[in-house]
């Protein structure tokens, strides 16, 4: 958005690393306990944890970049 | 935005989804507390937004146009996800599943020329002359008359298209999830009700950039893994070859084709000729829908200066040509990847055989064995299969072509990612029905009550008005969901509404825009009786099926060709009436024509800046792509 305010992005981020993190750390719970959804295809390639880094990072690196105190400069 | 959902081509009919309501089926996925989580973590960022920029949004221009302050990106991104709804994504993914790439014209072909069009021609007359709507162009253009009739249309056509919107949502919340019907309606229309209604056309769009984000996010997932299990596009390909014909009666090969087949109606799985796919969908619907739908135009004018407003439907147009990866790989990887409960390969039907083959939840066997039978008869279900399904046994599933994008999705995602598959399905349903009611506020508040009603309030007043039409909007189409769940037939006639509209307000505004001569009485007569002229082949066909022979000149037609080729006559009637009654009736002065019509205005001069910042040049690229394209897959 242009002017002031707190940029769309930011709010984009927030939400990023709450998923990201909320995937990622059951993807670690699941990996660690061996405990899959049964109904669920390629569980071997771990997807909740790679999946939701992703995420979380994206998340991290929008917080950051667009945080409010940042972006009104 | 529904008008491009692909209703004839996955359901039939529209009004078939809602009897998927009566079958009983257990729901396709069953969440867990992690799902709900990440759903209720959407639901109370999007509050957080909408009452974040309450205090951004206390002027008209603020309310109704998000202060004209958004970048190019913000207006790009909002432009496309406007049309990103959950309907549109399961509609052609199951499109994709009966028919192939065929399906991919409705993202290429029927969106990308359109949405350069606006960008580098219309935007400027749009943006210059200072409008709050479309409708309002055509007050500016051609006078209160034209104004009204498109304003009434438009405010009718949203207001519904919400009702449907979500009730077509909590349908398929029911089927996927086994979610209460009023239960989704409400707590979704309280929803979109409190962000729009306090952070108007801002909190929209913020909620539509959002929606994008989730829509990548939750649904991208599905052809990666689904295209590693198929063994990349060569095994995809392969099985999709070795399997088809004999499931679809299609040859494997016309899935891969998007131009091949379409010399004759006969030739392709769709039953379209490609001159309705250029003339037909590729102009017509597609330049109608993209560059004077309100609902989708009003992103763009909210952009901060004319450049951005240019730049915002290029930008848009990179991110409609990548959509295919999400909807229509999803549709052919479900040919091939989805598995009955006993491992065989699931076939999808059509919902009118998912209707007929209803179980009773009172005795547990099939209500009318009778119409089920007929009903698969005409599938290519194998016998055993069928037999299966007459008796009602338990892991005989039968599932429709629209649920090919859920069925994938419960397929490959586990807790927590399917909590985010599903937020993108219903993100995508709210920002829809948002963008119906913050477009239906503007034209009611600004093309309605104040010319109509009240032309001296403050401004102060006309935000009030805004907000509560915001109320009375989703007030209005909860009463529509409920009366289409009541009178499944009424949800086709919203459906047309669209498409009956849509190609005369494209005449009446190129038109308009780009021929001085075009008159008042030119302007309001044309859309007026276009309107009427394209209703009446809607009726001709809804009342004597066989005229659709005759709409789409083919005795092989099916009802997809009848929205291309009804556009089509209703464009060309309409130009035939502007040009005649402009000839016959009194031009404005040029003088007056200033800012509205090309050749009358100056427009203002641009600065110059380096070549990736210019419109012309992402134009270029964007064109470039859109072709190979369409040769590569041709």
């Amino acid at each position: 958005m242009h002017g002031s305010g707190i940029p769309i992005w930011f709010f984009i981020g927030v939400l990023l690393v709450i998923y990201g993190g909320m995937i990622f750390g059951y993807g670690v719970f699941e990996w660690a306990t061996g405990s899959y959804p049964v109904a669920v295809q390629l569980t071997n390639l771990h997807t909740p944890v790679w999946w939701g880094g992703v995420l979380f990072l994206l998340g991290v690196f929008y917080v950051l970049k667009f945080r409010p105190a940042r972006s009104s400069k | 935005m529904l008008g491009l959902v692909p209703v004839s081509a996955t359901a039939g009919s529209f009004s078939q989804l809602t009897a998927l309501l009566a079958f009983s089926a257990a729901p396709l996925a069953h969440l867990r507390a992690l799902d709900i989580a990440v759903i209720a973590t959407y639901f109370v960022m999007v509050i957080w937004i909408g009452f974040y920029l309450k205090g951004r949004s206390n002027t008209s221009e603020e309310f109704f146009m998000a202060g004209r302050e958004m970048t190019a990106w913000i207006a790009g991104l909002s432009f496309v996800s406007a049309n990103l709804g959950s309907l549109e994504l399961m509609g052609w993914a199951g499109s994709a599943y009966q028919y192939g790439i065929l399906a991919t014209h409705w993202y290429w072909i029927g969106a990308i020329p359109a949405m350069i069009f606006l960008g580098l021609v219309m935007m400027p007359f749009y943006y210059v002359c200072k409008t709050h709507s479309v409708p309002g162009y055509l007050d500016l253009r051609y006078g209160g008359a034209a104004r009204s009739v498109a304003a009434f249309s438009f405010a009718t056509e949203m207001i519904l298209m919400s009702g449907v919107n979500m009730f077509a949502m909590a349908v398929v919340m029911k089927v996927v999830l086994g979610w209460d019907i009023s239960f989704s309606i409400f707590v979704s229309s309280i929803a979109v009700a409190i962000y729009v209604g306090l952070g108007g056309l801002r909190s929209a769009i913020f909620n539509e950039v959002l929606q994008f984000v989730l829509i990548w996010g939750g649904a991208l997932l599905v052809p990666i893994l689904g295209m590693i299990q198929a063994g990349g596009v060569g095994g995809l390909k392969r099985q999709i070859m070795a399997n088809m014909q004999s499931v679809t009666g299609v040859h494997g090969d016309s899935y891969f084709h998007l131009w091949r087949d379409t010399g004759s109606f006969a030739a392709n799985p769709m039953g379209v000729h490609w001159t309705g796919i250029v003339f037909g969908l590729g102009f017509v619907i597609s330049f109608g829908y993209w560059t004077t739908d309100f609902l989708v135009v009003q992103r763009v004018l909210a952009a901060h200066n004319l450049r951005a407003a240019r730049m915002a439907p290029i930008i848009a147009s990179f991110f409609k040509m990548a959509v295919p990866f999400i909807v229509i790989l999803p549709g052919l990887l479900g040919l091939v990847l989805l598995q009955n409960p006993d491992g065989s390969r699931r076939q999808l039907v059509g919902e009118d055989v998912v209707a007929a083959c209803t179980v009773s939840s009172a005795s547990g066997q099939i209500e009318n064995s009778t119409a089920c039978s007929a009903a698969m008869a005409k599938t290519s279900l194998p016998a055993d299969y069928q037999q299966k399904v007459l008796s009602a046994a338990p892991d005989a599933e039968l599932h429709s072509y629209n649920q090919a994008l859920p069925l994938m999705m419960v397929r490959y995602l586990g807790p927590g990612l399917l909590g985010l598959g599903i937020t993108a399905l219903i993100a995508g349903f709210m920002s829809g029905m948002a963008g119906n009611v913050s477009a239906f506020s503007t034209v009611w508040t600004y093309d309605i009550y104040k010319p109509l009603i009240n032309k001296k309030g403050t401004d102060s007043h006309y935000v009030l008005v805004g907000r509560l039409s915001i109320l009375i909007g989703v007030g209005v189409s909860i009463g529509a969901a409920y009366l289409v769940m009541h009178a499944h037939g009424i949800m086709d006639y919203v459906q047309a509404l669209f498409s009956i509209f849509v190609a005369p307000l494209l005449a009446t505004i190129l038109f308009g825009m780009f021929w001085k001569r075009a008159t008042k009485w030119a302007g309001f007569l044309g859309l007026l009786l276009g309107i009427i002229f394209s209703a009446s082949l809607f009726m001709w066909v809804k009342l004597v099926p066989s005229a659709l022979a005759n709409v789409a000149l083919s005795p092989d037609a099916k009802p997809m060709a009848e929205n291309v080729f009804r556009a089509l006559w209703a464009f060309v009637f309409s130009a035939i009436i502007v040009v005649v009654v402009s000839l016959l009736t009194k031009p404005r002065p040029v003088a007056e024509l200033e800012g509205l019509v090309y050749g009358a205005t100056k427009l203002p001069t641009k600065e110059p800046v380096p070549f990736y910042k210019n419109e012309y040049a992402w134009a270029i690229l964007v064109a470039i792509i859109f072709i190979a394209l369409n040769i590569m897959f041709w």
